[in-house]
């Protein structure tokens, strides 16, 4: 890898994440241990989004369907873990994370199938609103579904397993989403290097031609829209773990707006961009809840301000503008 | 199920088309004469509800209140068409959705700063309270067929207002050809910053008017504007005859959905059961029928000639 | 007789009252260049959007080697060997001119669902996207994206995409557009090499272009072709030159 300036500003990204929640633990502050972990999560589930709307051009303004979905996979299964309570015909349910993340994915690929065929027969806004509409619609039928809480969400006793590692213990839990953080970044870069990439981040440029080339975009979308949905459920998994209870507010619009916001704040399209806008989005929160109640409001200025005044995002502020091979 | 219960569910899930209709009038003009996707018209809803709410509160009078909403959405709708929408016109959708978005989030914290975190709320005026027989022993309450009325009264006016007068004929024009209508003179600032006005207050008035059945609080919008946002892809984006079709459709789907779903599944198995089942499943009946019509028609049912 | 290579019969399209494609029946033979002339407002582009499939006829057939291709998407139509250009050069605009050669020859290659090995390091892209970058004169602006490159360039650009589909037939609409006498020159020379390879239906306005290069043409007026023959015929054809030619010829 030659090291760039955007290489260099991923760089630190990456070492400074690991090295706030080392030295937290060695200080004794489990609390910005849980907050570390909290900005890898949510990076991830941006990361999933990128690969849609930063590669794709799809505007999804319903991806916290997908990390919802990821979450309750996380919460019924561990739920029926604990009760003994067959899930569905004989199988039952599981504590293991590395299972409960199969299964979140596959469910949420499945529902992204589904929404992502109806979706992409249009574009622009019907897509942004129609995609919406369908995250609505699951956020709706979790909170009208009694069996796991419906309005009330549900709690997740003993945090999830992973083989090896005591995931109560604060660390160990970031570690275990900071490597898949690490992983999921991977992909992303394999991805967007390979020839489906190719045919992907072309059809965004020009779907005509991309057409006109013998290649469906429409397929290439779905795929696409697919995959992106499948890393943010992976993410909401792995958030309804930190926190040890997922509810239909996984699945409002707002988070929703917020994945969007985390990307643009990091700078749509690159590969660290949901890092640095989830790491900036967390300290915001941090920073400005702590002065103020009313954060939100600030919060709002200040995207308002990124939004009309700095496209690039933060790594378009520091690493400059993106090259293209 | 007797007849009159059919009627008053009937009327109720008119009354919820007639309501959103007004939100979503708004929203498609916007779209269809200037390109924009705003999500903050759940915010000017709450606005007109929020300013109802303290003036009547203050005056005593829900008539001035719904002076002040329609005021102060349009007051609100114009700042902001002046200080930050339009510089969104030339962007992608993207960038809309951000900036509105963030307008969302400064506007609830605004609120909540200005009236704390407690719900308010809005009586009745006397005039239009007590209630209405209906056939089989049923009563309808006045004011909901009030609303039912100023509904149709708006729809009304925005026909004649776009079919017969001058300001509607700068706003078909803007829907067709804007670089047309900037030719010809007409200045385009002033009938962006009136359409997005108008459709703000629309959406106060929305917001004034639904008041006095639920509670005025921070966040009262969003569901709305959800709905809205169905209702206006089912009707075709820019379309305000395919609003006032969708509005009417999601919501008598939505209100007999609910009464009729878990009845119907009664049928097929045990009444706690299709009660659980038959709400979950009617609370996502209106996204099915939007499904289904995007699946027939993706522009929705009433496209515009141009888009 | 030869099979034509691309097959058009009958071919109608109305807009409202205008029929702006009014049973239309032509061919494509191996081997040759095929003109089709008409003044502005023929037709020529509602013609072009039913044959690559980005509008559907009201009726009539299209043939591409035999194969009925008339209700196909776009992509399908490409797919089965029906390459093209536009009119307005559509290239991705953020790729280089490497990258976007590439694109083409992997969607020839059939696979755009790989996931995991770098287009960069992959030489079954990038050799011969190169080759044919070389062929049409680019190769020394291969890494500059599409966007810098000068009218001219993404004009070859296109037809270097078009080449690397190693399409059955080729439509080119409107090459010439906004080249220079200079270009318009090397670039006919060119395209006279292309017959064997592919052949080609060529929509143009530059009538020194398709004089040049034309073993047939057909010109279309109001929706339907009103002659078709050998340079030589056209010329002398009366219909042609009062309702077309009149003021070239």
């Amino acid at each position: 890898m030659v090291l760039t300036r955007e290489n260099a500003v991923n760089l630190t990204l990456a070492v400074l994440l690991l090295a706030v929640p080392l030295a937290a633990s060695a200080l004794g502050q489990p609390f910005y241990i849980t907050l570390a972990t909290r900005i890898a999560i949510l990076a991830l589930a941006a990361l999933g989004l990128n690969l849609a709307l930063g590669l794709g051009g799809m505007v999804s303004f319903g991806h916290a369907a997908f990390f919802g979905i990821g979450g309750y996979a996380a919460g019924i299964l561990a739920s029926h873990a604990l009760s003994g309570e067959p899930l569905l015909f004989d199988l039952s349910g599981t504590a293991q994370m590395p299972i409960i993340w199969l299964v979140a994915v596959i469910a949420a690929g499945l529902v992204a199938l589904a929404i992502g065929a109806l979706s992409l027969r249009t574009s622009g806004v019907y897509f942004i609103m129609i995609t919406l509409a369908f995250a609505q619609m699951v956020y709706y039928f979790a909170i009208s579904w009694p069996a796991y809480g419906g309005e009330d969400g549900l709690s997740i006793a003993v945090r999830n397993q992973f083989p090896g590692t005591n995931t109560m213990r604060p660390l160990n839990f970031f570690f275990v989403a900071y490597a898949v953080l690490l992983a999921g970044i991977g992909l992303f870069a394999l991805i967007r290097a390979s020839r489906f990439g190719a045919a992907l981040v072309a059809t965004r440029q020009n779907e005509i031609r991309v057409a006109a080339l013998g290649i469906d975009p429409y397929r290439i979308r779905l795929a696409g829209f697919v995959i992106s949905a499948m890393i943010t459920a992976l993410a909401g998994a792995l958030y309804a773990d930190l926190n040890r209870f997922v509810s239909p507010s996984m699945l409002a619009w707002h988070m929703s707006g917020e994945l969007i916001v985390l990307i643009i704040l990091g700078g749509t399209g690159r590969l660290f961009g949901p890092l640095a806008g989830a790491a900036l989005y967390v300290a915001f929160e941090f920073a400005l809840g702590g002065l103020t109640e009313r954060w939100q409001f600030f919060l709002g200025l200040i995207l308002l301000g990124v939004v009309l005044f700095a496209r690039g995002g933060l790594l378009g502020l520091l690493a400059g503008k993106t090259k293209h091979g | 199920m007797t007849i009159s219960l059919a009627l008053e569910q009937l009327l109720n899930g008119i009354q919820l088309g007639v309501m959103l209709f007004l939100m979503s009038a708004g929203l498609t003009l916007i779209f269809g004469v200037m390109g924009l996707i705003n999500l903050a018209h759940g915010s000017l809803y709450m606005v007109g509800a929020f300013a109802c709410a303290a003036v009547a509160a203050l005056t005593g009078s829900f008539w001035l209140g719904l002076v002040a909403s329609l005021a102060c959405a349009a007051a609100a709708g114009a700042i902001v068409e002046l200080l930050v929408i339009r510089r969104l016109y030339d962007r992608d959708h993207l960038d809309q959705v951000l900036a509105t978005f963030a307008l969302i989030l400064i506007f609830s914290e605004g609120t909540r700063w200005l009236f704390g975190s407690f719900p308010l709320y809005l009586d009745i005026p006397p005039l239009l309270q007590g209630a209405v027989a209906l056939p089989g022993d049923a009563t309808y309450p006045v004011y909901r067929l009030a609303i039912i009325a100023v509904g149709a009264l708006v729809a009304l006016g925005l026909y004649l207002l776009i079919g017969k007068t001058r300001l509607g004929m700068r706003i078909r024009a803007g829907e067709s050809d804007r670089e047309m209508i900037g030719a010809l003179g007409v200045d385009i600032r002033t009938l962006y910053t009136l359409v997005f006005a108008l459709g703000s207050a629309l959406a106060g008035l929305a917001g004034a008017i639904v008041g006095p059945l639920q509670s005025v609080q921070v966040g009262m919008g969003e569901p709305v504007l959800i709905l809205a946002f169905v209702v206006i892809v089912i009707g075709g984006i820019g379309s305000i005859k395919g609003a006032l079709i969708g509005a009417l459709l999601v919501g008598i789907t939505d209100t007999l959905g609910r009464l009729l779903l878990p009845q119907l599944l009664t049928l097929f198995m045990d009444p706690s059961q299709a009660g659980m089942i038959g709400g979950a499943a009617a609370s996502m009946l209106i996204y099915v029928v939007m499904a289904v019509i995007l699946s027939v028609k993706p522009r929705g049912l009433f496209p515009p000639a141009h888009a | 007789m030869v099979e034509p290579v691309l097959q058009i019969d009958n071919l109608v399209k109305s807009f409202g009252a205008l029929r702006a494609t009014d049973g239309i029946t032509l061919d494509l033979k191996p081997g040759e260049i095929h003109a089709l002339i008409g003044p502005n407002g023929a037709g020529k582009s509602t013609l072009i959007h039913q044959i690559c499939g980005t509008l559907k006829q009201d009726s009539g057939t299209i043939r591409l080697a035999g194969e009925d291709i008339g209700a196909l998407s776009a992509a399908a139509r490409a797919r089965r060997g029906l390459g093209r250009t536009f009119q307005v050069s559509s290239l991705a605009p953020e790729f280089s001119a490497l990258r976007n050669v590439m694109l083409a020859v992997q969607a020839r290659q059939g696979s755009s669902f790989g996931f995991f090995r770098p287009v960069m390091r992959d030489r079954s892209l990038i050799d011969p996207a190169m080759a044919i970058l070389e062929r049409v004169g680019l190769s020394d602006r291969a890494r500059l994206p599409a966007a810098e490159l000068s009218h001219g360039e993404r004009r070859q650009l296109e037809i270097a995409m078009a080449l690397a589909l190693q399409s059955k037939a080729l439509l080119l609409d409107e090459p010439m557009a906004g080249m220079g006498p200079e270009g318009s020159k090397r670039l006919t020379g060119f395209l006279d090499t292309l017959r064997q390879e592919a052949p080609i239906l060529l929509v143009e306005h530059d009538m020194d272009a398709v004089f040049a290069l034309a073993d047939r043409i057909s010109v279309l007026v109001y929706g339907r072709i009103i002659a078709t023959g050998t340079v030589e015929d056209i010329r002398r054809d009366p219909a042609v030159r009062t309702a077309y030619l009149g003021d070239h010829a």
